[in-house]
C-alpha cells in the first residue's frame, strides 16, 4: 500500500516536471553573460546614435547603442513646453500647416540620409502621420531644421524613405482622400469613384532645403511603406499598397478579402521625365513650408499654391503593380538592389521580389491585366522566391551586410533571420512582446553594419516594474555579430518607439556638432548684443525688452511700468560663448512655456500679464553656482497708470535717508 | 688687451638665436592652463609677446564669481613693448656675427639673463597684483584665500588647477639663452680644462 503510493507519487511528479519542462519558458533572459555586451563604462562613449522615433509623442529620441542610454528628445511635430517648442515667438511658425497651427502630431518613421547609398551623418528625417509632412533634422544642431506639408494626403505613413543620395524624400497617403484640388464634399461611400491617392516626390537640395517636385496620382488605396531601390534599382522606388478592395468602412474585414494586394514599382527617373517634358499637371492646392533660420534664429513658414501632378493611369510606364499576399506592410530593398521583401501582415510566408525579373516582365510584357489604369506584374513573373512558414505576421525586414534578412514578426512575436538567397530560416528568437519595426545599424542602407538588431515592441506587460494602466514602451537589444541572434538588453522609449535608424556614433559626432552660436553672427531682429543694448520699447500696447542673461543676472532685471493690457514681449540673448552654458527664463502665471536658450542664440516669450502686481522671473536652467540669484522682478501697473517705463540692472537700489 | 674673434660655428649660431627671437614674435610664449570639474576639456590663457589669448573670454566671465578683474590685452604695457625688445634681441644677435667679439656676445648674454629675471619679477608682479587685488562685493570670499597663479608649477586655486608653464615661444626663448651660454662656454674654451703650467 505505502509502496504504492510511493509509486504513485513518483510518477506525479515526473509527469508534472514533463509538462512543465515542456511549457516554453516565458521570461527570456538575456545570457547573464551578455550583460557587459550592454555595458559601457561612465564617461565612455557608445558606438551607434540610434534616432528612435517617438510614435504618438510626435518627438524624436535619441539613444545610444548598445547602452540603451537616452540623450535627448528632439521636438519635432508636438510642442515641448519645456524646450519653448511651439511656445516661444520663433518656434511656432514651424507647426504652421495650411490648417494653422498644429500642436501634436505623430511621428512614426526615420531615416537618416544617405551619400552613395551610406548613411552620412547630416540629417535625419521624420515623417507626420496625421497632419502629413516631412520633417528634416539637422545632426550638427540636433535641432529640427524644416518641415514641409503634404496636399493631397491623408496619414503620410509610407514616408520618410530616400532615395541613395538623398535626391528625393518620398510621401504617401495612407488615407486615399478626394484631392484637395476636387471637391471634397461626396459621400464617404463613393471611395471608389472620388477617392485618390496621391504619393509625393519631395527634392532635397544641397543644404537639405526641401521642395515638392512633383506627386503621381494613382486609384484610391492605402499606401503604406516604401522604400527606395538602390545600386541597380536606383531610380525606382517600392511602395507597398492594402485596401485594394478600395473599403470605406470595417477595413479589419473589407480590406481583407483578396489574397494579394500589390506592392506599386514607381520609375521615379521616368517620372522626372514625364515632369520635364510637361506631361505633368499643375493643381491647385495649399500647403506649409517651414524653415528655421540659424542666424535670425527665427522659423518662418510660407503657405505654397500650387503642386505638379503626374497620372500613373495616363502615363503608364511610371508605375507597375506587383501583386504581394495579404496586405503588405513592409517594403524592403536589401542592399544590393536587386531585392524586395514584401511582408502580407496576414500572410504565413514572405514573398521576396526579383528586381531583374520585373525589368523582364516589364520589358516582355508579362502583365495580368491592370487595376485602375495601372499595369499588374504577373506574380511569378516578378517572384524570387517565398520564404516558407517564417512564422505569423511577418512585418519589416532589415540586413546585415552578410547576405541575411531580419524579419519581425508581430503575431508570433519574434524576429527570425533567413538566407536571401537561399529563402532558408537560419534562427529566430522571441521578442516581448509582439515587435514591429527593427533596426540595424545602417539596415535599410547598402552599407549596414551587422552588430547589433533592435525590435521595437508593441506590447510591454511584465517587462518592467508597473506604473498603472500605461506602460512604458519596450525596445530590446540585439548581438548578431554570430550565427544566433542574442538578446543582450530591454530598455524603455519614451512615446512609441515605431522605427529607428543607428548611425556609427564617430559619423555624427564627428560631422562639425555646433558647441554654441557665434553671438556675431547673430542676426535676430530683437537681439542685444551686449547689457548696453539691453532695453524696453514701448509701441501702443506692445512692450518689447531686450533682455541678456549672462550668469548669474538677467539685464534688466528690474522692470517697472508695464500696464494690465499690455503684451509683453522678452527677447532673451544668451550672452554665453562657451560650451554647455544654456539659461532658462520663465515669468509668473505666463501662459505660455519656458525659454531655453543656448549661448548666442535670442528666444522670445509672450506674456500677458492679467492682474496688478510685483511679477518674479528666473533663470530655469541652473547655470552656475549663483544661478538661484538669476532673477528679477517686473512691476504690473493698472491700465492708464502713470508709472513711467524703466528698467535697469543693479542700480535700483533703496532710497537712502 | 687681445680681442678673441669667434669662430664660424658660433657665427652661424647667432644667426639660429636671431632666428628664434623673430620666431618666438608668432607663437605664445607662456600658457596657464586651467582645469576644474565642469571644465573637463581645461581652459588656457596664452600669453603672447603681443597679447593674451586662449580661452580669455571665457575665463574673464568667471573672474567675477571671486572679483578678480578682467584681463584685457590694452591692459599692460608690456605688450606693447615686448615686440620691439625681443626684435631688438633679433638685430642684436645679427650685429653681433659682425662684430665678432667673444666679450660683446658675454654682455649681451647678461644683459638677456637680467632681461630674463625682470620679465619674471614682472609676471610675478602682474599674477600677484590679479590674485589678491579682488572686488570686496565678489560673490564668493575666502578669508586669506588669494587667487595668485603659480610663476611656473601647479598650484590649485579653488575649484581650479592652474598649471603655469612656457609653450612654444618661452622654448625658443630658452634655447636662445642656452644658445649663447653655449657660445660663450666654447669662446672662452671653459670646455678644455685649464693647462696646469
Amino acid at each position: 500500500m505505502k509502496n504504492k503510493f510511493m509509486k504513485v507519487l513518483l510518477a506525479v511528479v515526473l509527469v508534472s516536471a514533463l509538462f512543465t519542462s515542456c511549457k516554453p519558458k516565458n521570461t527570456g533572459n538575456a545570457v547573464a553573460g551578455n550583460a557587459e555586451k550592454a555595458y559601457v563604462a561612465p564617461g565612455k562613449y557608445d558606438e551607434f546614435y540610434n534616432f528612435v522615433s517617438g510614435g504618438f509623442s510626435g518627438q524624436l529620441s535619441v539613444y545610444g547603442l548598445p547602452s540603451g542610454r537616452l540623450f535627448r528628445v528632439i521636438p519635432v511635430f508636438s510642442v515641448d513646453p519645456e524646450k519653448g517648442w511651439g511656445y516661444s515667438e520663433e518656434t511656432k511658425p514651424m507647426l504652421n500647416t495650411s490648417q494653422g497651427f498644429v500642436p501634436w502630431d505623430d511621428l512614426h518613421h526615420t531615416e537618416l540620409s544617405q551619400t552613395n547609398g551610406e548613411v552620412d551623418g547630416r540629417w535625419v528625417f521624420g515623417n507626420a502621420n496625421n497632419t502629413p509632412r516631412i520633417a528634416r533634422i539637422d545632426l550638427k544642431t540636433f535641432k529640427t531644421a524644416e518641415i514641409i506639408e503634404l496636399p493631397n494626403s491623408g496619414g503620410n505613413h509610407s514616408s520618410p524613405f530616400i532615395t541613395e543620395n538623398t535626391e528625393y524624400v518620398v510621401a504617401g497617403t495612407r488615407f486615399s482622400v478626394p484631392a484637395d484640388y476636387s471637391n471634397g464634399d461626396v459621400a464617404i461611400n463613393t471611395y471608389k469613384e472620388n477617392f485618390k491617392g496621391h504619393i509625393s516626390f519631395v527634392k532635397v537640395g544641397k543644404e537639405g532645403e526641401m521642395d515638392l517636385a512633383f506627386q503621381i496620382v494613382t486609384p484610391g488605396v492605402n499606401f503604406d511603406l516604401s522604400h527606395a531601390g538602390k545600386g541597380k534599382s536606383h531610380g525606382w522606388f517600392f511602395f507597398s499598397c492594402y485596401n485594394t478592395e478600395q473599403a470605406n468602412t470595417l477595413l479589419e474585414v473589407n480590406a481583407s478579402q483578396k489574397d494579394k494586394d500589390f506592392i506599386m514599382a514607381v520609375n521615379w527617373k521616368k517620372a522626372e521625365e514625364y515632369l520635364k517634358s510637361g506631361k505633368a499637371k499643375k493643381q491647385s492646392v495649399k500647403y506649409a513650408h517651414n524653415k528655421w533660420n540659424e542666424k535670425t534664429h527665427t522659423a518662418t513658414s510660407e503657405i505654397k499654391n500650387e503642386v505638379m501632378v503626374l497620372d500613373a493611369a495616363e502615363l503608364k510606364d511610371i508605375c507597375y503593380m506587383i501583386p504581394c499576399p495579404k496586405s503588405p506592410h513592409g517594403c524592403d530593398v536589401d542592399p544590393t538592389g536587386e531585392y524586395i521583401v514584401g511582408s502580407g501582415k496576414l500572410a504565413a510566408l514572405i514573398p521576396v521580389f526579383s528586381f531583374d525579373k520585373l525589368q523582364d516582365a516589364i520589358k516582355n510584357k508579362k502583365f495580368d491585366g491592370n487595376y485602375g489604369g495601372i499595369n499588374v506584374i504577373k506574380y511569378e513573373a516578378a517572384l524570387h522566391g517565398e520564404v516558407q512558414k517564417p512564422g505569423l505576421g511577418p512585418l519589416h525586414t532589415e540586413f546585415d551586410g552578410k547576405g541575411n534578412a531580419y524579419t519581425t514578426f508581430f503575431v508570433s512575436s519574434e524576429v527570425v533571420k533567413w538566407d536571401i538567397k537561399s529563402l532558408k530560416v537560419l534562427d529566430r528568437v522571441p521578442t516581448y512582446y509582439s515587435v514591429g519595426h527593427l533596426c540595424i545599424p545602417g539596415g535599410d542602407s547598402k552599407k549596414p553594419f551587422g552588430k547589433y538588431l533592435i525590435a521595437y515592441n508593441k506590447i510591454t506587460k511584465d517587462r518592467y516594474l508597473p506604473t498603472g494602466p500605461e506602460l512604458a514602451q519596450s525596445a530590446q537589444i540585439f548581438d548578431i555579430s554570430g550565427d544566433k541572434m542574442e538578446l543582450v538588453l530591454d530598455f524603455p522609449t519614451i512615446g512609441e518607439p515605431h522605427y529607428a535608424q543607428a548611425a556609427p556614433a564617430d559619423l555624427i559626432r564627428n560631422n562639425g556638432q555646433l558647441k554654441f552660436y557665434k553671438i556675431a553672427d547673430n542676426n535676430h531682429p530683437f537681439v542685444a548684443k551686449g547689457e548696453k543694448e539691453a532695453k524696453v520699447v514701448r509701441s501702443g500696447n506692445r512692450v518689447d525688452v531686450y533682455m541678456t542673461s549672462i550668469r548669474s543676472h538677467f539685464a534688466p532685471d528690474n522692470i517697472e511700468g508695464i500696464k494690465l493690457g499690455d503684451e509683453v514681449y522678452f527677447h532673451v540673448t544668451n550672452l554665453e560663448q562657451d560650451w554647455d552654458v544654456p539659461h532658462g527664463f520663465a515669468v509668473k502665471g505666463a501662459d505660455n512655456g519656458e525659454l531655453l536658450i543656448m549661448p548666442g542664440e535670442t528666444a522670445t516669450l509672450k506674456w500677458k500679464p492679467n492682474r496688478v502686481g510685483i511679477f518674479p522671473m528666473y533663470c530655469t536652467d541652473f547655470c552656475s553656482a549663483l544661478h538661484q540669484e538669476m532673477q528679477g522682478y517686473i512691476r504690473v501697473s493698472p491700465a492708464g497708470s502713470s508709472v513711467p517705463l524703466t528698467w535697469s540692472v543693479g542700480t535700483n537700489l533703496p532710497k537712502t535717508k | 688687451m687681445k680681442t678673441y674673434k669667434i669662430s664660424t660655428v658660433s657665427k652661424a649660431i647667432l644667426l639660429i638665436v636671431a632666428i628664434l627671437f623673430i620666431g618666438s614674435l608668432f607663437v605664445p610664449m607662456w600658457q596657464i592652463e586651467l582645469e576644474a570639474p565642469q571644465y573637463p576639456e581645461g581652459l588656457v590663457l596664452k600669453l603672447h609677446a603681443n597679447k593674451i589669448g586662449g580661452d580669455v573670454e571665457i575665463i574673464n566671465g568667471l573672474n567675477h564669481y571671486i572679483g578678480m578683474a578682467t584681463l584685457h590685452t590694452e591692459n599692460f604695457f608690456e605688450f606693447t613693448i615686448l615686440p620691439y625688445i625681443f626684435g631688438g634681441f633679433a638685430a642684436i644677435s645679427l650685429l653681433l656675427i659682425f662684430i665678432a667679439k667673444r666679450k660683446a656676445v658675454l654682455i649681451f648674454f647678461i644683459s638677456y639673463i637680467l632681461f630674463v629675471v625682470l620679465a619674471a619679477i614682472d609676471f610675478y608682479r602682474w599674477n600677484y597684483e590679479y590674485g589678491h587685488n579682488l572686488d570686496p562685493n565678489a560673490a564668493i570670499k575666502v578669508p586669506g584665500m588669494a587667487y595668485q597663479p603659480p610663476l611656473i608649477g601647479y598650484k590649485q586655486l579653488l575649484n581650479f588647477g592652474a598649471y603655469s608653464v612656457p609653450d612654444t615661444g618661452g622654448w625658443m626663448l630658452t634655447a636662445c639663452g642656452l644658445l649663447l651660454f653655449f657660445i660663450i662656454f666654447k669662446e672662452y674654451k671653459l670646455f678644455t680644462k685649464k693647462k696646469i703650467n
